[in-house]
């Protein structure tokens, strides 16, 4: 329990305000039910098959999603619950998304998806301008809490420039809505339903290299895992990772290889971007002096720089080297150069190593 | 079908009709290749149209035209399946969709413009290109990635582009490129050109907002813009009537007008391009919808069967297939014998196994080639590599 709320509290410095068990176990809200071992596209689909159960204005809408998706997320939603709730719409994402913040508007829960997140700028108009001010232009009169987007992004190997953009930091910049990113199959049912139960417009990322590839076992009932909480996912002493989505998982074989030099690694999810857990974040670096954050998406700007900042505004004393941040290069999303772009094993690796020895 | 009727002033085809018998004992066949003596031929159906008067029929041809037709569309076919199996063989990644079916709209826009004309298309690109003049060995190239295709290796199938012939591409996005159509029809009337652009898209882009967009821009400021619906009737796997309101797409434009075309006749869309270019230079924006097919699916991973029947597909196959249509109206005016149009195709095979060969060989881009053309040269900007810090090592 509270070892590091006691110290928190003898140094005054006030920072855990609650419990967060240090496990590297994923957190599983209320225990046990019967879990199976499935993949991603199974788990999303099986929290939007108890969202729309559990609520009956809940709506499914989003290009091929009626005969289940390109990706298989939508499967069953249809047939179990008809037409009028869950649609297809036509090629026009500026229309889903302005519809959805409508439909959301008027109490439901508008669950928009998105093809490819690389297709998502025509709507970033009706996100930014619209589903985020809109409780805070009408003085709380209206608000479009209900709304969901949800959208596959990141690398799949050979997406090329428009099947494999991370575009999180963009709405990261935008107060009002809530992004968030799954690692695993069990996150994912988890955080989406906490996502289309949470009173606020969220975007939520889904990594499709991880659809397949990503298996877990996964409680079958409804649950929901906590937004805006970091989980430290694997304890260390030597250097604190932050990442989300499957980014995590490359993160991880970094860990494993430092580990073998003697370096000891903590790695935390992030989970939800926007806003973020500064908290558990802090209180890691505090513990070990060093950071490194790892995304897909190109360094420059990216939400590794937000982070960046705020720990050295937090930490700055603490901090036994720079910043580190490993991430996809300054240039489009390229073709065959994918391996080069991409935030590999090695490159974390190396960081890691120069980091610790600075 | 055609129905064929000789031009009664040619009686140069009359005699040769009656030297036939002869002629095929001994080959003292005038060349046929070249023979411009001019043939009609009726369109498979009339025009219909929208707040515009219709072209003829007729066509106006020749022997030289339609075995070039003939020619380049068997060339596109070959290559479109060439590229299906190499897809399968993994030597193309990623993306790679398929314009087999709907050669005549590439063939026949080109017959009826000149290389001033700019044509911009969304991703099924391939053919579009090789009929704006790129070669096999770009688009096999390109395909696989190499540098000799004709984006470097760095676009993909998606993104063919061809400067020198106003080619303006190959994009991924779904409708972005009609706006940007729009763009290219105002500089070309600005510098007074006297050429248009046609901006090309499909089905399903047909309900992006930002088509209504373009339209409004280029019909207020009477911009030479064509903007072309190739309509296959399936956007990725949604059939049309799912998602239009109103699948008459050449009507849409509401107050700008429209022709619909059958777009597996090559004549039918050289004689509509020629009509829109000569509308569009004096009166401004027109929509063509070509009603069209393709056999393939959406993409590669796209079987193209799920939602559509096989019967269908061997339907329009039997029926309409643009590349038959062309060798029957050649073989009925007695322009080539199948043997030569059999040799014509035995070539194309050849050439385009050779040009596959020739890019198998073709080396990858370098790997500076990552960081070079995300500006441009010498603005002064350095791509930074992990965590910011200059690349110091050179990538193998």
């Amino acid at each position: 329990m509270g070892f590091r709320n006691i110290i928190g509290r003898r140094l005054g410095l006030g920072l855990v305000r609650r419990r967060k068990p240090f496990s590297t176990a994923t957190c599983d809200g209320d225990g046990n039910g019967n879990a199976k071992s499935i993949n991603l596209y199974s788990a999303i689909n099986q929290a939007l098959h108890i969202a729309l159960e559990t609520d009956n204005r809940a709506f499914v809408f989003g290009e091929d999603v009626s005969f289940g998706g390109v990706f298989r997320c939508t499967t069953g939603l249809a047939d179990r619950f008809g037409k009028a709730r869950v649609f297809n719409t036509p090629l026009c994402e500026q229309g889903i998304v302005g519809f959805g913040i409508g439909l959301a508007a008027m109490g439901n829960r508008a669950i928009a998806e998105i093809q490819f997140a690389d297709y998502i700028y025509p709507a970033f108009d009706q996100i930014v301008n619209e589903a985020a001010k809109f409780r805070y232009r009408s003085g709380n009169q209206f608000n479009c809490g209900g709304l969901t987007i949800r959208a596959p992004y990141g690398a799949v190997g050979h997406g090329g420039h428009y099947h494999s953009q991370s575009p999180e930091a963009f709405f990261c910049h935008v107060p009002g809505i809530k992004v968030v990113i799954p690692r695993s199959p069990r996150q994912a049912k988890g955080l989406l339903l906490s996502c289309i139960r949470d009173p606020n417009p969220v975007v939520f990322f889904e990594p499709k290299w991880l659809y397949r590839l990503a298996v877990e076992e996964v409680p079958e009932h409804d649950y929901m895992l906590p937004l805006s909480e970091a989980e430290v996912i694997r304890q260390g002493s030597d250097i604190t990772l932050v990442g989300w989505g499957a980014q995590l998982s490359v993160m991880e074989q970094a860990c494993n290889e430092a580990e073998k030099d003697g370096i000891s690694c903590e790695l935390i999810d992030l989970k939800t971007l926007l806003p973020w857990d500064k908290e558990t974040v802090e209180a890691s670096v505090r513990k070990t002096g060093r950071v490194l954050i790892s995304h897909e998406a190109p360094v420059t700007g990216g939400f590794g720089a937000e982070i960046s900042a705020s720990i050295v505004e937090r930490c700055f004393l603490r901090l036994e080297a720079p910043v580190a941040r490993v991430c996809g290069l300054d240039t489009p999303f390229p073709l065959v150069f994918e391996p080069f772009y991409m935030p590999t094993k090695n490159k974390i690796l190396d960081a890691i190593k120069a980091t610790v020895n600075y | 079908m055609a129905l064929s009727r000789l031009a009664s002033s040619s009686s140069s085809s009359r005699s040769a009709d009656l030297l036939k018998p002869l002629c095929s004992a001994i080959s003292l066949r005038r060349p046929i290749s070249t023979d411009t003596t001019p043939i009609t031929v009726e369109t498979s159906v009339p025009f219909t149209s929208h707040q515009c008067d219709t072209p003829s029929r007729s066509v106006q041809t020749n022997a030289k035209e339609l075995l070039t037709f003939f020619r380049d569309m068997a060339l596109m076919r070959r290559m479109e399946i060439a590229a299906d199996s190499l897809y399968k063989a993994k030597l193309i990644r990623g993306f790679c969709h398929l314009y087999d079916g709907q050669e005549a709209v590439a063939v026949g826009m080109e017959a009826s413009i000149t290389k001033k004309d700019c044509i911009i298309a969304a991703y099924r690109d391939h053919c579009t290109f090789v009929a704006r003049g790129g070669t096999l060995l770009e688009v096999f190239a390109e395909l696989m990635g190499r540098q000799a295709g004709c984006s470097r290796g760095k676009g993909g199938s998606m993104h063919f582009y061809k400067k020198d012939s106003n080619f303006y591409g190959g994009h991924g996005i779904v409708g972005a490129q009609v706006p940007l159509g729009c763009g290219l029809a105002f500089a070309q009337k600005y510098s007074k050109d006297e050429a248009v652009t046609f901006a090309l898209y499909g089905d399903g882009a047909a309900n992006q907002g930002q088509l209504f967009e373009a339209l409004n821009i280029s019909a207020l400021w009477d911009l030479p813009a064509i903007l072309v619906c190739e309509n296959n009737h399936y956007g990725m796997g949604t059939a049309e009537w799912r998602a239009a309101k109103s699948p008459a797409y050449y009507k849409r434009g509401d107050y700008a007008p429209g022709l619909k075309v059958d777009g597996m006749d090559a004549l039918a869309v050289k004689q509509a391009c020629t009509f829109a270019k000569e509308h569009a230079l004096k009166n401004g924006p027109i929509i063509l919808e070509m009603d069209t097919y393709r056999y393939h699916g959406h993409s590669m991973s796209d079987p193209g069967s799920t939602y559509r029947t096989r019967d269908e597909i061997t339907g329009v196959r039997q029926e309409r297939d643009p590349v038959e249509r062309i060798r029957k109206l050649i073989l009925s005016h007695d322009l080539a014998t199948e043997k030569e149009l059999k040799d014509i195709e035995k070539e194309i095979r050849k050439e385009v196994d050779d040009a596959i060969a020739q890019a198998k060989e073709n080396p990858l881009p370098e790997s500076s080639e990552l960081f070079t053309n995300v500006y441009a040269k010498g603005l002064g900007v350095e791509s930074f590599g992990a965590d910011r810090k200059e690349v110091r090592a050179v990538l193998p």
